[in-house]
């Protein structure tokens, strides 16, 4: 249970080299051990939805998956979102609509909602509210992430 | 154009949309102990051993202590409203003989790996004789403790003659009406990290609220001299109420860096959270009013019972005071008279949570004018309208004092405001609608509740500001971020009187090394404290500013001003200097400024629900929400309706969702976020809201009041009201308690129906 074996996590196409015990969940190891703390723990069981990233595209509740799963997959997070240093149309749409305030939801909700828009960016509005369901915040009331998300589709992300 | 009342964008989105917030999971220091809390299982029991051998004999386990290794140092002290005779009453940091709650800290342990802890907490074993445990508020007396009896303090608050009123009464309407236990539940947990500086300061991190104030009582209670202790806020997850209060794992954390001589790292897990974090509202109150033949209210008489849980904790008396002094609202109330009890029960204990005293007491007080509506034969409008303190009676005395402060309401027209909601809701169209639908066979109904709130707790709040050689604003305060958007509108506030770009401001807030005092962020006060500290240090900054380009430009610093960074005539015409060029030359530019006020200013706000009831499931569906509010004056609107439509999510929840439940045993039922339901999108309909700015607040110089709590005021009242409606059963006949869960509703529907 104890005895930590390597593994390489491919993140944000970059590799991470890693001693994981097999117990270790794929959110620790993204915080703890490669040191991207963007991915948060709001629950740590599967509900909140603070800790999702995309892992081969898919989103995933990290804080359920264990790190070893995830050994060949591409995975995504918050850290990645940002190119050279322009936000994701995602994030300066999350800030344009005042989607966030204390932000610690947002990377989940950021993570959530590309990886359904990558899958099905035709929503329509029902699908769109289904999507978000999935995710806490206690912050916002959600109307103003549900506009965000609403204002990117049909873009290219 | 102004920049106050302009919906910039906020300064603090660019770190967090991009995961490079500083939460306090996130730090980390080399060499770290990760504790681990072993929490009571039993409700109440007196322990009579606790093993930790197995557990301290696991490698990696650095310590392991019991309530013996902490017995010296004191339990938890107030901050608010220390009412005389609660003393026995506070929490020791961990338990001392006896357990008198589920998720109560028993024993605590260190070690090199938060894994390994959580394997070690596994192994303490806890000895304990179980005892009854004393559950209803409304019951019987318990014990606390041997000869110490568990209602910790009654309140008592009165004005004007109540018995004459009742005397002459032509009706006297009676209701028992219950507000379940729910809280903030923030989605970050609770976290701290302790590490002793190379120059003995004890640095605490994780710090959020009123780091300030927290300082000096964790000084205190470690026995450390207040400037060997510094507290650093990061970012954090909302706040709500529930955090930045001291908690028993603040203290542990703390003591444990000073003895272990390593840095500490404490951070909750979400069933933690819900079973060891403040719980809140839960009270069960008994109200009678004397009407008049009109229903205009001649005095009400209220009694209630607040379920504290097994301690009280830092708040104090602060719920049941606000309780107490908030209830009679927006309306005249010539005579009142209220006692609270504060009874402990072995249940998570309580503390605030956002609008404290006033969701619970608006719940009581609208219900209260739905059935007097009915009583009258009436209509629900009309009673309130006639109930309501007229603008020419403002500044109203409420004859009443409120957190240390006497209540007088500084602005406000009630009336203006009724007539702008029912304008919001097209009142008439709407009811119009809903008759017909009812007719179709639909429960569905429109209730609403009128509120007054209360912000801008004083006494004071400070504010330095420094013009950087390099053309850049720092501005330091005393006050705390849990979210709300506190940077960007203290910046917004300096950057209307200085003419500067946003850009060119930071704010330093929560950093006890950065500026001497503050009070940090609750009750609605950040805007209004912190703003109006910053406004008069940027107005003495800008002075200074001034006279600096004067004595540049060989001109009279009366005939200058700053117009888009740039110093010159008013006309532009003559010389002129850029701001940069002058702070290059002559700074840095610093000006400090303290905004003192005694009163609390009062916004009101009045919130209606159309709420649907499925008549299979029992499923209340609100349709839609409205609010209107009066702010004074709105800093950053898109922000004002973030906290507003963010609190009315809230309200909601604990209106129809969120309950911890407890069995019979005292164990909690509502331990996960399976159990306890907080709202999601798919939850939440739209939220209408109209901000008015008809009653800027008299008493300090922007007119501003907050915006922290009005969203979720009235949001239980207003959709219960609308429930008793759908079910055909207006006035308060059918809703007796929130939350209205669907197993409640059928209950009720099989009653009724």
């Amino acid at each position: 249970m104890t005895g930590k074996q390597p593994i390489t996590l491919k993140v944000n196409d970059a590799e991470y080299r890693i001693d994981v015990e097999p117990r270790r969940t794929l959110a620790d190891a993204l915080r703890d051990d490669c040191g991207l703390t963007g991915t948060h723990l709001g629950c740590e069981h599967g509900i909140c939805g603070a800790c999702t990233v995309l892992v081969d595209n898919e989103p995933v509740r990290s804080c359920l998956m264990f790190a070893v799963q995830a050994q060949d997959c591409a995975i995504s997070t918050v850290e990645g979102l940002a190119r050279n240093g322009e936000l994701h149309p995602l994030q300066e749409a999350f800030s344009r609509y005042h989607g966030l305030q204390c932000g610690f939801c947002t990377p989940g909700f950021l993570m959530l909602a590309i990886g359904a828009i990558k899958r099905n960016p035709g929503m329509n509005e029902e699908e769109l509210l289904d999507v978000l369901s999935s995710n806490l915040c206690r912050c916002t009331g959600y109307q103003n992430i549900i506009a965000a998300v609403r204002s990117v589709l049909g873009r290219p992300l | 154009m102004s920049l106050i009342g302009s919906s910039v964008r906020r300064l603090e989105d660019r770190p967090l949309l991009c995961g490079q917030g500083r939460f306090a999971a996130d730090i980390s220091f080399p060499g770290q102990v990760h504790m681990r809390v072993v929490r009571s299982s039993l409700a109440h029991g007196r322990i009579l051993h606790i093993d930790i051998a197995a557990a301290a004999a696991m490698p990696g386990v650095v310590a392991v202590w019991t309530g013996d290794d902490v017995s010296q140092v004191a339990p938890i002290d107030f901050r608010l409203v220390p009412v005389q005779g609660l003393e026995p009453f506070r929490q020791p940091i961990l338990a001392q003989k006896r357990v008198r709650y589920v998720g109560e800290p028993l024993a605590v342990i260190f070690a090199e790996d938060p894994y390994l802890a959580e394997d070690a907490a596994e192994q303490v074993f806890g000895d304990i004789e179980e005892l009854p445990p004393c559950l209803d508020p409304t019951g019987d007396l318990g014990w606390f403790d041997d000869g110490v009896a568990s209602e910790a303090a009654v309140l008592a608050k009165s004005y004007g003659d109540v018995a004459e009123a009742f005397e002459r009464a032509e009706h006297v309407v009676t209701l028992e009406l219950r507000i379940g236990r729910h809280s903030g539940s923030p989605i970050e947990t609770r976290g701290a990290l302790a590490r002793l500086e190379p120059d003995g300061t004890l640095a605490i991190f994780g710090a959020a609220k009123i780091p300030h104030i927290n300082r000096r009582n964790l000084a205190k209670q470690l026995g450390l001299p207040p400037e060997r202790l510094h507290l650093h806020e990061g970012h954090v997850g909302g706040g709500f109420g529930i955090r930045g209060e001291i908690y028993p794992e603040d203290v542990l954390v703390a003591l444990a860096a000073l003895r272990l001589h390593r840095p500490v790292k404490w951070i909750e897990d979400r069933r933690e959270h819900l079973i060891a974090a403040n719980h809140s509202r839960d009270q069960v109150h008994r109200v009678k009013a004397a009407i008049d033949g009109r229903g205009f209210v001649l005095a009400i008489d209220d009694e209630f019972w607040s379920d504290q849980g097994a301690y009280v904790r830092t708040h104090a008396a602060t719920v049941a005071d606000l309780t107490c002094a908030m209830l009679p609202g927006p309306y005249v109330v010539p005579a009142y008279r209220v006692r609270g009890h504060i009874r402990l029960t072995n249940k998570t204990p309580c503390g605030t949570y956002r609008a404290p005293g006033r969701y619970e007491g608006t719940f009581v007080r609208e219900r209260l004018m739905d059935e007097i509506a009915k009583r009258v034969g009436s209509d629900p409008v009309t009673v309130r309208r006639i109930n309501l303190v007229p603008p020419a009676a403002m500044p109203f005395d409420r004859g009443l004092e409120a957190l240390g402060t006497h209540v007088t309401y500084d602005s406000g027209d009630y009336p203006l405001l009724l007539d702008k909601l029912l304008a919001l809701v097209d009142h008439d169209e709407l009811l119009g609608k809903i008759a017909q639908r009812r007719a179709g066979g639909e429960l569905v109904g429109f209730g609403l509740g009128f509120f007054v709130e209360k912000s801008g707790l004083g006494p004071f709040d400070g504010v330095k500001i420094c013009l950087k050689p390099d053309g850049t604003v720092e501005i330091v305060t005393g006050a705390a971020s849990l979210g709300q958007g506190v940077e960007t509108v203290i910046a917004q506030i300096c950057a209307d009187v200085l003419s500067l770009p946003m850009g060119c401001f930071t704010v330093i807030h929560g950093q006890t090394d950065r500026i001497d005092d503050g009070m940090g962020a609750f009750a609605s006060r950040v805007t209004v404290m912190t703003g109006n500290a910053a406004h008069l240090a940027a107005c003495g900054l800008k002075s200074k500013l001034l006279a600096a380009a004067a004595t540049a430009l060989q001109a009279d610093a009366r005939a200058l001003e700053i117009r888009d960074g740039v110093v010159a005539a008013q006309d532009r015409s003559g010389p002129s200097i850029e701001l940069v060029a002058l702070a290059a030359i002559a700074g840095p530019f610093e000006a400090e400024a303290w905004f003192r006020v005694d009163h609390m200013c009062y916004p009101y706000g009045i919130h209606a629900a159309v709420v649907a009831v499925d008549p299979e499931t029992g499923a209340a569906k609100v349709e839609k929400l409205f609010l209107a509010y009066d702010i004074g004056r709105s800093v950053n609107p898109t922000l004002v309706a973030g906290q507003l439509v963010g609190g009315a999510a809230q309200g909601l929840g604990g209106a129809l969702f969120e309950e911890f439940v407890f069995d019979e045993n005292g164990q909690p039922l509502a331990a996960s976020f399976a159990d306890y339901l907080i709202p999601t999108a798919r939850e939440m309909p739209p939220v209408a809201i109209h901000v008015t700015e008809d009653a800027p607040s008299p008493i300090n110089p922007l007119g501003v009041k907050g915006a922290g709590e009005g969203g979720i005021t009235a949001v239980g009242a207003a959709i219960a009201n609308a429930v008793d409606e759908a079910l055909g059963r207006p006035g308060a006949q059918a809703i007796d308690r929130l939350p209205l869960s669907p197993a409640r509703m059928l209950s009720i529907m099989k009653r009724l129906l």
